[in-house]
């Protein structure tokens, strides 16, 4: 069985203190998104029935928020996922091709993992820099003004943090 | 002319993200004179007196948008801020909370202050994933010299900020929709009425502004109302972020005082530095992707000749025929090489996976347009299938219940009434329309070439 740890689960009071008593549905964004966090990368029904039940919800409360937003992943992700823009200022500046160089360098289509489960690529809709474009999302932060130079050094850059994590 | 900063003025002094650095350049005096000097409501009618519209998009007067909030006895009221900000185009808001958090804490106080909110909300987008610890280290810094927190500055005023990060939902950005995220929902938007003012987060009383709107409530309350209401022009008073993309030569984010032409703004190096490569002006999406296309010879005069001007009446003078709109301030820049058919199928794209899917217009519209737009970019398009693209976007438009469908419409109808030979042109050209784009054509031409 799953479970926070004590230290997690403080954050989570934490974040129901935010809001009126009663209220506690409100944490569900925020905690979701320490879940996923702690809980491999993805959203399993266990991880969501969890969160239903730390926040005193009915499961089908949390599967439909889930379901509405696209930073919660209900399938397992690789290990670092390229979440590049393709909306148009990035398509302006070039996203296509880097999309293209992506696919090409790691042998995998939009929507696909590589096959030790290292890489991600997935492509998404407007993230609020298009002043900086091409970019995608990796983890926590964006890289930005992506040239296929750029892509390598990135992908060689989880490689190692990778190989040093292990 | 054009260049007046009330916002970014301090955003390069070095350390300005941190507590003491704003405070000694003169940061937390709004609060000082809100809180000791003025009554809540005197706040309000400074805020009305300066004219200040709303800066997420819909440029609503934000003064009397706070008048409007209930104040029934023992119910509480909120102040939600905006920074959903996902509109194509635009990053404005990124910037200032990324570089002048403080600035933000601090129209956040006065203004809660001017409403009784007590418990202030920052509704983050979830991308901007690591702007939540630079806004909360803010929030620390001002609670621990007694900006925040309970009986601030001795005057019995009580205030608490949260910061609560979204999950990646466009739709978010508008406020009923924000308001169901906040309470740990699905973003569907409300039917209004009633309105957030009488019924908003958890049923009580709300008002939902955009970052920037916030912000400049300091320098409102520093140099009062009627000073802010002096710069700019007519109704677009103060001063405006504008955050410029695409194909120009210094991206990033300008703040503007509503004066200077939209010729200026992109051809000076002070703001855009004209377009790379010596290539030429085609088409400009002037207040992020929702606003109607121009091409460029709409774009830089008005239909009656005039000098177009970077302000809210000016860039929508002329309608949706031969205008635009000033939106959220996303200036979006098209060279002679871009194709317009390929950068609407983007758009329509994006409209399609941002809807919520409550109304049918929009759920289905939406994913017609994209597919029609797939179809003409890739050569199978039909020529009927630029009217049938036309009468689905006026289907959409105005027949749901947020406007999210008229924000999927309009750059569809736009760019059909503005660029409709280029459309035909790939209907017309299947192959050699997947090796070359259709160029520049008569969109820099004198105005009596393309109106209609």
């Amino acid at each position: 069985m799953i479970k926070f740890s004590d230290e997690k689960l403080k954050k989570v009071d934490e974040i129901v203190a935010r809001y009126p008593q009663g209220k506690q549905k409100s944490a569900l964004l925020p905690v979701l998104h320490l879940a996923q966090e702690e809980f491999g990368g993805w959203l399993s029904p266990e991880t969501m029935d969890y969160v239903a039940s730390l926040l005193k919800l009915e499961p089908i409360e949390v599967y439909e928020v889930a379901t509405f937003y696209s930073m919660y992943n209900l399938k397992p992700v690789g290990r670092y996922m390229f979440e590049v823009c393709q909306t148009g200022p990035c398509m302006l500046r070039g996203s296509d091709q880097i999309i293209d160089y992506i696919k090409q360098k790691l042998s995998i289509g939009v929507g696909e993992t590589t096959a030790d489960g290292m890489f991600t690529l997935k492509t998404v809709e407007c993230l609020g820099a298009c002043g900086y474009a091409p970019m995608m999302q990796l983890g926590k932060y964006f890289r930005e003004h992506l040239t296929p130079e750029k892509v390598d050094a990135i992908i060689e850059e989880c490689r190692k943090n990778a190989a040093a994590n292990n | 002319m054009g260049s007046r900063k009330l916002l970014l003025e301090k955003a390069h002094v070095e350390g300005i993200r941190g507590y003491d650095v704003y405070r000694r350049e003169g940061g937390y005096r709004s609060v000082e004179k809100a809180l000791k000097t003025m009554s809540p409501d005197q706040v309000t009618e400074e805020v009305k007196k300066s004219g200040l519209r709303g800066r997420g998009g819909a440029g609503f007067p934000t003064g009397m948008k706070w008048s409007f909030l209930a104040k029934p006895e023992g119910v509480p009221r909120y102040l939600v801020c905006n920074a959903d900000e996902s509109e194509p185009g635009t990053f404005k808001d990124r910037y200032l909370m990324e570089f002048l958090p403080h600035l933000l804490i601090e129209g956040l106080i006065v203004s809660s202050y001017a409403l009784g909110s007590k418990s202030t909300y920052i509704y983050i987008r979830g991308e901007y994933a690591w702007i939540p610890d630079i806004l909360e280290q803010a929030i620390a810094e001002a609670k621990n010299n007694g900006w925040l927190g309970k009986n601030i500055l001795g005057t019995g005023f009580d205030c608490e900020i949260y910061v609560h990060r979204g999950a990646g939902a466009y739709i978010c950005g508008e406020e009923t929709a924000l308001i169901e995220s906040l309470e740990g929902k699905r973003g569907n938007p409300r039917i209004k009425p009633p309105f957030p003012a009488v019924r908003g987060v958890w049923d009580c009383p709300t008002v939902v502004n955009n970052v920037e709107t916030l912000a400049a409530v300091v320098p409102i309350i520093n140099e009062g109302g009627e000073a802010y209401s002096k710069i700019g022009v007519g109704k677009s008073t103060g001063t405006k972020l504008i955050s410029a993309c695409g194909n120009i030569n210094k991206p990033g984010v300008f703040e503007i005082d509503m004066t200077i032409s939209v010729e200026e703004f992109i051809y000076s190096d002070e703001y855009c530095g004209g377009i790379p490569n010596g290539k030429r002006l085609k088409a400009c999406i002037p207040g992020g992707s929702s606003v109607p296309i121009l091409p460029a010879n709409l774009l830089l005069k008005t239909a009656k000749g005039e000098t177009r001007i970077m302000n809210y009446e000016s860039l929508s003078d002329g309608g949706f025929a031969k205008g635009s709109m000033m939106g959220s301030g996303g200036f979006i820049v098209l060279d002679e090489d871009q194709c317009v058919v390929r950068n609407t199928l983007t758009l329509a794209r994006f409209y399609r996976h941002e809807s919520c899917g409550q109304c049918s217009p929009c759920r289905e519209g939406t994913g017609w347009m994209e597919k029609i737009l797939k179809n003409i970019e890739y050569g199978k398009g039909k020529s009927s299938d630029i009217d049938l693209l036309w009468d689905i976007q006026r289907k959409i438009e105005g027949n749901t219940i947020c406007p999210l469908g008229d924000a999927a419409a309009w750059p569809v109808a736009a760019a059909i009434r503005h660029f409709r030979d280029e459309f035909e042109w790939h209907v017309a050209n299947p192959v050699e329309s997947q090796h070359r784009n259709f160029g520049l054509a008569h969109y820099a031409d004198p105005l009596e070439v393309a109106t209609a």
